[in-house]
């Protein structure tokens, strides 16, 4: 059998769609890996610019890329967030994005529980409920009335 | 020490822009008719502009403040996604578009409740 293309993504098999799941769920895990990695990095620019100062001052806001660009976590977060991307336009081929949130919201489980444990930062009860209700929400996003059986 | 309201915003507007640079990214896409269309495709590069604006407000957000209170609120970015769909595509509002958009409201209410 030749490699699975567009038109026979009705003809899914079990094991097609395994595959799939299991490349969205280690995007989730490299996309919070990524994630950590901008944090770590923003902490070596360490210019604190709000969005008055880029108003007074728009070169800011090019200045500010162009050190994203040249700092090697930031580069390595966004690079790795490009990754990601190029495998999950692999793992959706034929495949609608919204029926796979539920595994995409583990991201949000993913990169709070790093940045408790990698950052140090500190959990509380609203911030755990708040997270719990965003991932339920993303989840059912893209829930169908009656979903199809193949 | 607590996240400031300067990081919040920016990761707001941050979400709010790289919306859009999915809406032209889409309407690019619907243009794509080979190799040159992709090149001469404003639509397109309209679309990677918004993303890398985007990108960059992000990362001023995230400079300053807690990712635990500041990452979640990039799920705002698909209340924006809804609207936008329902506004430029006319992809319809279902109940669970619905759902759970009133749940990801509520979920970043109560994360920034935590914000203490």
């Amino acid at each position: 059998m030749t490699s699975p293309t567009l038109l026979e993504a009705p003809f899914d098999t079990r094991a097609a769609l395994r595959r799939s799941l299991f490349i969205m769920f280690l995007c989730t895990l490299t996309g919070a890996a990524a994630q950590m990695l901008i944090k770590l990095g923003t902490k070596q620019i360490g210019a604190h610019i709000t969005l008055v100062d880029v108003a007074h001052h728009p070169s800011l806001f090019f200045r500010f890329g162009l050190d994203m660009i040249g700092n090697p976590k930031l580069f390595g977060g966004y690079a790795m967030y490009g990754l990601n991307t190029f495998l999950i336009s692999i793992a959706l081929k034929g495949r609608e994005l919204s029926r796979l949130y539920p595994i995409i919201a583990l991201t949000f489980v993913w990169v709070t529980a790093l940045s408790i444990f990698v950052l140090g930062e500190h959990m509380n009860f609203y911030r755990a409920a708040g997270v719990a209700l965003i991932v339920g929400g993303v989840s059912i996003l893209g829930l169908k009335a009656a979903p199809r059986k193949s | 020490m607590s996240t400031p309201p300067s990081s919040i915003f920016l990761i707001l507007l941050s979400s709010f822009i790289g919306s859009f640079g999915a809406v032209f990214l889409k309407l690019g896409a619907e243009r794509m008719r080979g190799l040159a269309s992709v090149v001469k495709n404003y639509w397109l590069a309209l679309g990677v502009a918004l993303y890398l604006a985007s990108s960059v407000f992000f990362v001023m957000g995230v400079a300053q403040g807690e990712l635990t209170i500041l990452y979640p609120m990039v799920s705002l970015g698909y209340i924006w996604t809804i609207l936008w769909a329902r506004l430029f595509f006319k992809e319809p509002f279902t109940t669970s578009k619905i759902g759970g958009l009133v749940m990801i409201i509520g979920g970043v209410a109560l994360i920034n409740l935590g914000n203490a």
